[in-house]
Order: structure tokens, then sequence, then C-alpha cells
């Protein structure tokens, strides 16, 4: 039979249901697994996500023709059944289930099997053919459990609350800030976010996601701001807003933290693991709960994961894609 | 090995120099005696010998974890270190433990060296089982040999004078001897490192040297500094740094790094001079004339552990004094730079002996004068010139706060080369491509021409400009060795160097010292790289 989804110019196209997921390039029907901008961009005709996706989708792409599905409805498209299923990578990211004449295919987007508080837990879904990425696709990403993590932070916070410092904390706007909000103790300070932070944070309020009470700066005086965090997009480092804050403690969060060099030419004071992707095992646990024979491996260690399943008996190969950048290796949204 | 593991994760993080000290000194003031001694060991610089060699603690994770060879090998290369490769590959422990960093070094890891591989193998396992991944990463550093902190042996003092109320100096001072390796770090050495001064101190130092003065190096107009008579002017030569102590009727030579490095130096081990005198100065080969014989002499003195005496013959070394630290036994490093300097001369004179010479002054009438007189460095085989205020005490280290030496060196040699491959780097550029070969011009003899690499540089370039070749490396790479990558020869850079010698184990035939890179050439074409010609045209500048 032939494969159901394949590659083209314009990104990953299932070819019976004549659409594609995620595409790089504009196209009549676009099927979106999640908002980050490398795998949602402008310029489709159609667009098809999940529907506690829409709000985020709305407000990163304005005015665009979108059709929203919840998690686990079905939808059929030129022959193919389309379901959408939790992700939990970030609010609404979803994986792709497309079932032809029997056969059944999963495109994973962007994922992580560890549930966190502000979006849908990842499900594993049966399927013939899995398609995964590996953004850490190494062994030497083993993730801690996210509440020792949380802790970690809380305790970094409280101690700089104590020494009369600011804390600054570096992520991503979308997804990660949100994650790290919902793990903050709201008790040691006040928390002000970011102008490109706070929009999102109230289009997850919208969607039902509690998050504690955050601020603006202009909402706190010089003295609170010294018990404050900051959340604040890793764009905003050595920015004037950011030195507006005297003397404090930085820190990033991202999975790439992990390795000593990478948080060395960040020369930021903390950096926290924390990865809204799958780490090594996490991978290998969701390749194994879907049942799949073949699985074919994107943006990530693509021929380390290939190698690696072929030798343990799947069939892998690896897809080209244009998501995240491999090479650039401080995507981030990881 | 808890309380270090999170005293080093604390040094890593943080780029605060003071925050570093809170934590020395947080660390120092509750830890026991005998895991402080060697806390204060390793953070002071201490090498502790490999006890596992390398490969089989590779081995030995890899199999622990369950993986092939190939994906070790793919770990490494992304993180760019072996503790810190194994340590993420573990799978998670299943016991705890908290054993003290002293029962770790004399009871759990030296017993480990010579040990059968079975034995070795049974024992990384329990341990890596019982240790959380900071723990593991410092454990396999510390059984591997190479174990480094990013702290300076000064902030360690600093931090131990606080918790002693110890003036730093006196700390600095006990503190010599501590890593070299001969003595194992105690509880009691430790309670003494940081006990109050007492009256036999000076007595009890035996062979050990005093902890080095360090020059800074000049970047401003000299004539910044002032009137030209307020300083002491002395040629920079290009050897080893050296401290000669002569106490007890025994003479020890010290290097910069402590080492003792007397036996390498039979000739200036016999140096005969009063007892409890100390010089500091620097050793050269000078066989005849008025050049000492370049580095590269010295380096193969260094290198040979056999000294026979046909190369004592061709390489004699001599001591080229420049300060005296004691003399009768008595400290005169307070004593101004000038003072010491006349007790140097009386000293050196009266000793009378051909392989201990004065380091000359260089006299000028002002700072035009001497710029004039520097430019003879090259020729008189020297690096520059040395710069030390005449009021200045002997100070502890890079320090400034009891008078400056300055080094103020003539500038390298330069030429314009290709970068024909490139390797990802360690620690900070792990998955950067950062350590790069250059290569000049060359003709064969049918004048087809090609590039002969001749150096390799890791230093000057910024992280945006790291960044930017890192790109250009990816995009225009040839073939992949292993870690190392050929690229197309499309980016020039000046490479700056401070010596150059003939060298017939180099393919280009030459050896240069120091080679760094001091700038992108974007304005220069590859085929407008320099030749091996023009580095040969150097070599004539450079003394013999």
């Amino acid at each position: 039979m032939a494969d159901m989804v394949v590659v083209r110019k314009e990104g990953l196209y299932c070819v019976p249901g004549g659409f594609y997921i995620d595409p790089w390039r504009p196209v009549e029907r676009a099927v979106i697994t999640h908002g980050h901008g490398d795998h949602a961009r402008p310029g489709h005709a159609h667009y098809l996500c999940a529907t506690p996706g829409m709000g985020i989708l709305r407000s990163r792409l304005g005015q665009i023709n979108l059709q929203g599905l919840g998690y686990g409805e079905t939808l059929e498209h030129n022959g193919v059944r389309i379901s959408l299923h939790p992700a939990g990578h970030v609010l609404g990211s979803a994986q792709v289930r497309m079932e032809h004449r029997g056969e059944v295919w999963v495109a994973s987007g962007d994922y992580k099997v560890e549930p966190d508080a502000t979006c849908a837990p990842f499900e594993p879904v049966r399927c013939h053919c899995f398609i995964t990425e590996s953004t850490f696709g190494l062994p030497i990403y083993r993730w801690q459990a996210q509440q020792a993590i949380f802790d970690d932070m809380n305790a970094w916070w409280r101690r700089n609350a104590q020494e009369g410092r600011c804390s600054v904390m570096l992520c991503y706007a979308f997804g990660k800030a949100q994650r790290i909000l919902s793990g903050l103790d709201p008790s040691i300070g006040h928390i002000v976010c970011h102008g490109a932070v706070e929009p999102l944070n109230r289009i997850y309020r919208e969607g039902g996601i509690a998050l504690p009470p955050t601020v603006m700066m202009g909402d706190v005086d010089k003295a609170a701001l010294r018990q404050s965090l900051v959340l604040a997009p890793p764009s905003a480092a050595g920015s004037p807003w950011i030195r507006r804050f005297g003397d404090f403690s930085d820190a990033f969060a991202s999975g790439w933290m992990q390795l000593r060099g990478a948080r060395r030419r960040r020369a930021v004071d903390r950096g926290f693991v924390l990865s809204d992707h799958a780490d090594w095992p996490g991978l290998m646990q969701a390749i194994r709960a879907t049942g799949a024979q073949r699985v074919i491996v994107t943006h990530g260690s693509i021929p380390v994961m290939v190698r690696w399943l072929c030798q343990n008996g799947y069939d892998a190969k690896g897809f080209d894609t244009e998501y995240g950048d491999e090479e650039a290796g401080e995507a981030g949204d990881a | 090995m808890r309380e270090f593991a999170r005293l080093y994760a604390e040094l890593d993080e943080t780029t605060s120099t003071k925050r570093k000290l809170d934590a020395l000194q947080a660390y120092f003031s509750k830890a026991a005696p005998e895991n402080a001694a060697w806390a204060v060991y390793f953070l002071a610089g201490g090498k502790p010998r490999q006890a596992v060699p390398v490969k089989l603690l590779r081995q030995y994770a890899t199999e622990y974890a369950g993986l092939d060879e190939w994906l070790f090998d793919e770990c490494y290369n992304a993180v760019g270190d072996l503790a810190e490769t194994i340590a993420h590959i573990l799978p998670a422990p299943k016991q705890e433990s908290d054993v003290g960093l002293a029962e770790w070094i004399e009871q759990r890891i030296a017993p480990l060296r010579g040990a059968a591989p079975d034995e070795v193998r049974a024992a990384l396992f329990r341990y890596w089982d019982e240790l959380e991944t900071s723990e593991r990463f410092l454990l396999v550093k510390l059984i591997g040999g190479g174990f480094r902190v990013g702290v300076s042996r000064l902030l360690v003092t600093r931090a131990l004078s606080a918790i002693a109320a110890v003036d730093s100096k006196l700390v600095a001072q006990r503190l010599i001897g501590w890593t070299d390796g001969r003595v194992q770090p105690t509880a009691q050495g430790f309670l003494q490192l940081i006990a109050a001064p007492s009256a036999t101190e000076h007595a009890e130092r035996g062979g050990q040297p005093y902890p080095f003065f360090l020059a800074h190096a000049l970047q401003a107009d000299p004539a910044t500094l002032g009137d030209l008579a307020a300083w002491q002017v002395e040629w920079k030569y290009d050897g080893m740094r050296a401290q000669l102590v002569s106490r007890g009727g025994l003479n020890f030579l010290w290097s910069r790094g402590e080492d003792l490095i007397t036996e390498r130096f039979p000739e200036l081990m016999s140096i005969r001079l009063p007892q409890g005198t100390v010089i500091d100065g620097e050793i050269l080969v000078w066989p005849h004339g008025d050049a000492p014989a370049p580095f590269a002499a010295l380096q193969k003195r260094i290198g040979r552990k056999l000294l026979s005496a046909k190369l004592l013959a061709e390489l004699p070394a001599v001591l080229v004094a420049y300060d005296l630290l004691e003399l009768d036994g008595v400290d005169v490093r307070q004593l101004p730079q000038h003072e010491r300097r006349v007790l140097l001369e009386q000293l050196v004179d009266q000793a009378a002996q051909p392989q201990l010479r004065l380091s000359p002054l260089v006299l000028a009438e002002d700072w035009a004068q001497l710029a004039l007189v520097r430019t003879e460095s090259r020729a008189r085989g020297v690096e520059g010139m040395m710069l030390k205020a005449k009021d200045a005490q002997y100070g502890v280290g890079r320090t400034k706060d009891v008078g400056t030496w300055w080094k103020w060196k003539i500038d390298p040699f330069s030429v314009d080369a290709v970068l024909v491959y490139a390797q990802a780097g360690h620690g900070r550029r792990a998955s950067l491509y950062t350590d790069y070969t250059f290569a000049v011009w060359d003709s064969d003899a049918e004048g087809e021409r090609k590039l002969v690499p001749f150096a390799k540089a890791y230093s000057g370039l910024t992280d945006a400009e790291i960044a930017q070749v890192d790109n250009a490396v990816r995009r225009t790479t040839i073939e992949r060795f292993g870690p190392v990558r050929s690229v197309k020869p499309t980016m020039v850079f000046e490479i700056g160097f401070e010596g150059i010698a003939l060298s017939p184990r180099h393919k280009s035939g030459i050896a240069v010292r120091f080679p760094r890179i001091l700038r992108r050439r974007d304005d220069k074409a590859v085929e407008d790289a320099d030749t091996l010609d023009t580095l040969r045209g150097l070599l004539a500048q450079a003394p013999p």
C-alpha cells in the first residue's frame, strides 16, 4: 500500500486526504497540530485545529478561515477519517489521527508525555505508522518530575525575595510561561508578566485554565518589585525593559538547559530544565504505546532515532521538515 | 558528596563573584574538616590522578545504561564532556547515600586504581546506583581525572580567610603545596589552614615557595603610567617562571604551577646561595651569545625524562633572576621593588655563578625612547618589556593592591590564513564548532597551489562571531571524520602568534607558538591568503 503521508515542498501531505499537516508554505487545506510559529504559519486557505487551540491560533494568525474539532471527534475528508488527540505539549496541541481503508497513521506534532495543569494530557493512539518528533532524541535528555523543578524554582524565587532581589525568569511566552505560572507559589510575591506573555495568559484563562494572579510592571511599586518574579521572553534579556528591575537574578527555563555548555552560553544565574517536549524515555514510551511497526522521525535527532529504532526492530525512517531548527540547537519553544 | 555537589552546582551556576564567595563560605563554615580539606584541594586546582581509564568508564557506563557504543558517541558529541555525558545517560538511582567527600576519595575511589576490571565495574555500578545526576557527574570527574572548577584560587583564599578571620595573604602562603599531590589533605591540615597565626610558622615552611606575583597586560599607552622614573623596566623573557628556594642546605626549584622541578635542572640545583634565600626569576636555555634560545629549546629540556650529558651541554639552562623574596631567612616581600632590586644585585654578584644571571635593567630617557628600544625585542629573543612600579611590594597573585607589574608585550607575528578544518569545542562551547585548523598556500613542484595546514587556534572570536563561523562550517562541510569536519575554503582569518620555529614534526615544516585568531578577514578572498613563503620569511626575524 502506498504511504498515506509524504513530504512535499509545502509540508507533510496526506495523499488520499489531499490536505497538509503543519505546512510551511501556503496551501489550500492545513491541519495544525499547535500554535507555535514553526507549525502554525500564515497564508493557508483553510485551517483545522483542536477546539481548545482556536483562541491561540486566532490571536497569532489574525483573521483566518478556521474550523475547530473537539479532541476525539471525527471528521471525514476525501475518504480519510480525521480525529485529533491531545499531545500534552501546549494548550490545544494535538496529534492527528488519519484512517484510510483500515490503515491508521498518526502525526504527533510536538508532544510531551508527562501531564501538566495547562493542557490536556498526552493520549497514546494505536496506529500502524507513527510520525514522531525527536527534538530531544538523545539518551542524555531525561527530565526530572516537574514538581521537583517547580520546587526548585520556588526555592530560588523565595531566596532572592528574602535577599531583596527581583527574580527574572526567561522562557518562551506561549506554553512554557503558562506552565511555569501554574507551578509558582504566589504567596512569595507578585508575578509580573512581560507584554508578550500576558495576552497568552488571558487566552489560557479564557480556555478555563487556572493560573495564579499576574500583574504588569506598572502595577507594582519599586519596593514590591524586589520580591517579585518576572516572566519574560528570552528576547527581553539585556533589554532596557529588563534593566529597570535593578539588581536581579536571572534564570532560563528550557530543556536545553540540561547541558552545562548551553547553560554557560546563556550566562544566566540559573538554568531550569523544563521542557514541553518528550525526553528520550518519553519518546520511547510514546512510540511503544502506539503499537506501530513503522515509525517516521521528524525534526530533532533524526539519524540517531532512526538507527536506534531500526536496531530495536522497528521499520523506521526520517522526514526532513522545516519545524524547529535542530542545528540552531536552542529553539525557543523547547 | 552531596554538600560538595551542591557547592559545585552553586559555583557553576552563577557568574557573580560575590555569590561564589558566599557559597564557598557557607560550605566551609559547616563542612566537616576532613571533607573541607579535600574540597580545598580540588577548588584550589589540585588534580587527582586518574583512578580508572576513561575507556573503561565509557564502556561500563554504556553497559549500565543499556546503550550502544555508537549511541554513547553521539551523546558525547552533543555534550562535549565525558563525565557529564555519563551522568546524563544513566537511569535514575534506586538507592540513596550521603557519604562524605573524604571517605569517597580515600576509601572508595583510591582503591579503584589498579583494581581488577571486574571489581572496578562492580564498584562503579554500586556507586552510580546511589547518586543523583550532579553527584554522578562529580564522581566521574574525580575518578577520571581532569576535574576543574570555575573558581579562582584567590577566591578560595578569600573565603577561607573570611571564615578563619586570618589575613588572606597568610592563607595563600599556607595553601602553597596543598595541591601538588605529595601531601594528602587531612582534617588536621585543614584546621592548620584556618588556624590563628603562630610564631613558628615561617620556620616550618621547609622548601615551600611564596605565592607568585603576577603581571597585568598593558593595553594602554605606557605614557599613561606617568613618570618613567617611577618604573623599573626589564625585558620580558619567554621562558619558564620559577622560584629558587635555598633553605636547610637544599635547593628547591618551583614552577609557577607550584610543581617541584628541581630534578629537571641539575645546573640550577647546584647554584650555591646563602641559607634562607628565595629568588624569583625565569628559566631559559642560553647556550651562548646575547640572546637566549627560543622557547622550543626549553621545551626539549622539560619534555625529556633522562638528561644526558650531551643534552645538558647543548641546551644549558640558566636562571635569570629578577626578584628577591627572602634573604637570610627573612621574608622581604614587603620591601619596595627598588630596595629588593639592590639586595638582589648584591646577592647575584656575591654568588658569582654563571648559571645565575641578573635580569638587566632597561634604561631610557623617556617613554618614546623606551618604545624605540622595545623594537629590538624580537632580535633579543624576548617578548617585550616588564614595567614594575619601583615602590611595589611583592604581591600575591594577580593583584594591584600593593603596586603593579605590567607586561608590555610586542605585537604578535601575524598572517592571513584559511580555515580548513573545524571541530566542536568542550564545556561552554560544546556542540559549537570553535576549534579550527588554518592553512596557508604552498606551491608544489608543478606550480600547483594547495593549502597546507600550519596552526590550530581556538580563541579570539566573540560569541557572535563564533555563531557565524559555526553556521558557515555546517553549511560548507565537505567531509566528516568523527568530530572533525573539513570545510570548503571560504573564510580567511588573521592569525597571530608569538614565536615561530622550524619543526620536522609539522606538515608545514613550521611550528608557531600561542596561535590565536586576531580577526576575521571578510575583505580578503581565499586566494589572497598568505603563503608558506611568508611564514618562512618570518623565521628569519626570530632569533636562531
